[in-house]
């Protein structure tokens, strides 16, 4: 019998392993849902995982983080994750997880959606939230198109790029959201890609620890539609063009890291400064202006 | 269960409708509050920014409606009872949420101080036309619960019951008022907190891996649901979805899903009901009227059964779910149905519709701004009556 270069026999043989197998990941998955509706070599995935591991350096109960998402096809992720996870309208995650971060104080809640969601549709949420400074993580996947719905050009499609709907090329100018999200008062700000999961998994943590409204903007491989339609090639190509056009610059000017159509990317942790949140700033101003009328919201109540 | 008398100003007050609602919204248990102003609803949030501080809620003004009527479904899961109020306009942005709350089955309560329109209309004088935008404005298919009151106490009274419609259904609840009953001043008697009924959310209690938040069984038994954070592990999704809560994407699961969305109301409509009835029995002609108009029409009524006529009122309380039933009973006994509404024929098309032709029923419409001419009333009394 010839062998392959794995070393394995040519003839069908399933090992039968001794205890069932399973992924050390498994207890933050919804694995009855699995197989899951994402494109082979889309990165959702990939950025799932780097969540699932920045989650657990975090170190928080994990009972306590709450995940919303919005409508696409990073909206799905509230769906495969073993957390309280809600899947709500296209647009609406943030002021969704606004109730309910607000509502329950204790929890870290969590917003992973796309751009298409959290920028176009959801774009005056996205900037209200943050001059707030609601205790939010948002975590942004940026596939340049919305790819749930075919490939339409959507707020960050960079200009020349081909989309549905702009056929011979987007001509509109893009947002450059971690600009966008810093001068609307983010207190942590970065930008990776697929590809830099490590340091990807470094800022979730990070920003899962910070207190006030988090910010991270990844950008993720869309074979199916928008590397399709430009002829970028497949996944594994996309990820070939990150590592070889991605730029770390930590701390680097908001202001000057737009992204242009096959151009360099910037990366990198952008902003990280500290700020009270809405709830901190808002039981200490009204402490002081009530005094012992004061009576702080402490959560659900009984009635 | 008993009112938490933190938030309950007992008392004889002289406020108006607005005021009245946001007493009402506190004294139910209300601690969540997310709103964006409008005219004439914005007293309501008002009043709730100043009292919240004091009685240990939690208000935020949002960016706009969209978001507001967003957070308070996210406030409602973290485990809260909330709120949010409009009109006009700004309800029209609340019905894309308005359709999560009711996928989602999440008590909740809308207020609507309804004005003229379309558009922007008469942002200052009053209205009664979005009574079919409360039935029907969200898209898809769904039963809703919606309220109106006529008087300031009636909002103060009936926001408690619009809580607890919320918690016992699990359904979001219109609270339709109109700009008139909204910034009519009179007295308003707020009782004891122990006077006050209460009906606290059903928290679920059992095994954390046994847990559903649905039950679709088109019964009056909607599934317990919990805190968002106490270790349930819970997914919802606006698709449809099964009782896990997980989407499931074909007819049969959506026949389920949005039976039981229609069935939990529709079938319980006698047991939601609210209506007042006023010498019914043996009327030729019946007025049939909600929020002020009720008042106004009492004047047209009175003048009536000077004049010999056999007059009978019905007021809904409860517009929706419509008592199609007891409807369809008076049309067979009585000869004509009125319906004096402040928009150009809403409510008037359901008492058509529920009486099968049994009665005539004689819309009275007027566009907004202002009251009916009672006059106006009376004459289509006469017209039923001949």
């Amino acid at each position: 019998m010839s062998k392959t270069t794995t070393g394995f026999t040519n003839k069908l043989e399933i090992p039968t392993p001794r205890e069932k197998l399973h992924h050390p990941m498994d207890r933050y998955l919804r694995t009855e849902r699995f197989p899951h509706i994402w494109c082979a070599t889309c990165g959702i995935g990939t950025i799932l995982t780097a969540f699932i591991s920045g989650l657990e350096k975090s170190g928080l109960e994990q009972e306590k983080v709450a995940v919303v998402s919005g409508i696409g096809c990073s909206g799905r992720a509230a769906g495969y994750l073993r957390l309280d996870s809600f899947h709500t309208t296209h647009g609406r995650a943030i002021p969704f997880a606004t109730g309910l971060s607000l509502g329950n104080p204790e929890l870290k809640v969590v917003v992973i959606s796309g751009d298409g969601d959290l920028v176009a549709i959801g774009g005056n949420h996205l900037i209200h939230a943050a001059r707030r400074n609601i205790d939010l993580t948002i975590i942004c996947i940026n596939n340049f198109n919305y790819a749930m719905t075919g490939g339409q050009a959507g707020p960050t499609t960079p200009i020349e790029a081909n989309a549905s709907t702009a056929p011979y090329g987007c001509y509109e100018f893009p947002f450059n959201l971690p600009f966008l999200a810093e001068s609307s008062g983010a207190v942590y700000v970065a930008r990776w890609t697929a590809l830099h999961i490590r340091r990807l998994a470094k800022s979730i943590t990070e920003a899962l620890l910070k207190p006030g409204f988090s910010f991270i903007e990844v950008i993720c491989p869309c074979s199916t539609l928008y590397a399709r339609r430009n002829r970028l090639g497949t996944g594994l190509d996309l990820m070939k063009f990150y590592h070889d056009n991605a730029l770390i610059k930590h701390g680097a000017d908001t202001r000057e890291i737009d992204i242009r159509y096959q151009d360099q990317i910037v990366v990198g942790k952008f902003v990280d400064k500290d700020k009270p949140t809405f709830l901190q700033k808002r039981d200490k101003f009204l402490r002081e202006k009530l005094g012992e009328k004061f009576i702080p919201y402490k959560g659900p109540q009984p009635i | 269960m008993k009112a938490d008398p933190i938030g309950v100003a007992t008392g004889n007050h002289y406020i108006d409708g607005d005021h009245a609602c946001a007493e009402g919204a506190i004294a139910a248990g209300c601690r969540f509050f997310a709103g964006y102003p409008i005219t004439p609803s914005t007293e309501v949030a008002e009043r709730i920014a100043e009292r919240f501080p004091k009685v240990g809620g939690l208000f935020i003004q949002m960016e706009d409606e969209l978001a507001s009527m967003a957070a308070i479904i996210g406030a409602a899961w973290s485990g809260s009872k909330a709120m949010t109020v409009t009109s006009g306009p700004g309800f029209s942005l609340m019905m894309e949420n308005l359709g999560l709350a009711t996928m989602l089955e999440t008590p909740c309560v809308l207020v609507n101080v309804q004005r003229g329109g379309p558009s922007t209309g008469l942002p200052t004088l009053t209205g009664q036309a979005d009574m079919m935008q409360a039935r029907w404005g969200s898209h898809g298919d769904y039963e809703i619960i919606a309220l109106s009151p006529n008087s300031p106490q009636e909002c103060f009274d009936l926001t408690v019951t619009a809580f607890n419609l919320a918690e016992t259904w699990r359904v979001p609840v219109l609270f339709m008022m109109d700009e008139c009953v909204g910034h009519m001043t009179e007295k308003v008697v707020i009782p004891e907190a122990g006077e006050l009924n209460v009906i606290p959310r059903k928290f679920f209690r059992g095994k954390k891996d046994s847990y559903r938040p649905f039950s679709f069984n088109g019964s009056d038994k909607t599934a317990p649901m919990i805190k968002t954070g106490d270790g349930y592990f819970i997914h919802i999704t606006g698709l449809t979805h099964d009782e896990r809560g997980y989407p499931v994407i074909n007819a049969e699961a959506q026949d389920k899903n949005v039976r039981h969305l229609v069935d939990k109301i529709r079938n319980n409509e006698e047991k939601i009901r609210l209506i007042e009835e006023e010498g019914v029995e043996d009327a030729d002609v019946i007025v049939i009227a909600y929020g002020i108009s009720s008042r106004v029409a009492l004047k047209a009524v009175n003048d009536a059964r000077n004049k010999g006529l056999k007059v009978g009122t019905l007021r809904l309380i409860t517009v929706w779910p419509f008592p199609e039933k007891r409807i369809r009973e008076l049309a067979s006994t009585t000869r004509a149905f009125v319906v004096p509404e402040i928009n150009m024929g809403q409510i008037s098309l359901e008492v058509e519709r529920a009486s099968r032709g049994r009665a005539k029923t004689l819309p009275v419409p007027h566009a907004g701004g202002w009251v009916h001419d009672p006059n106006d009333i009376l004459k289509a009394i006469e017209e039923g009556a001949a």
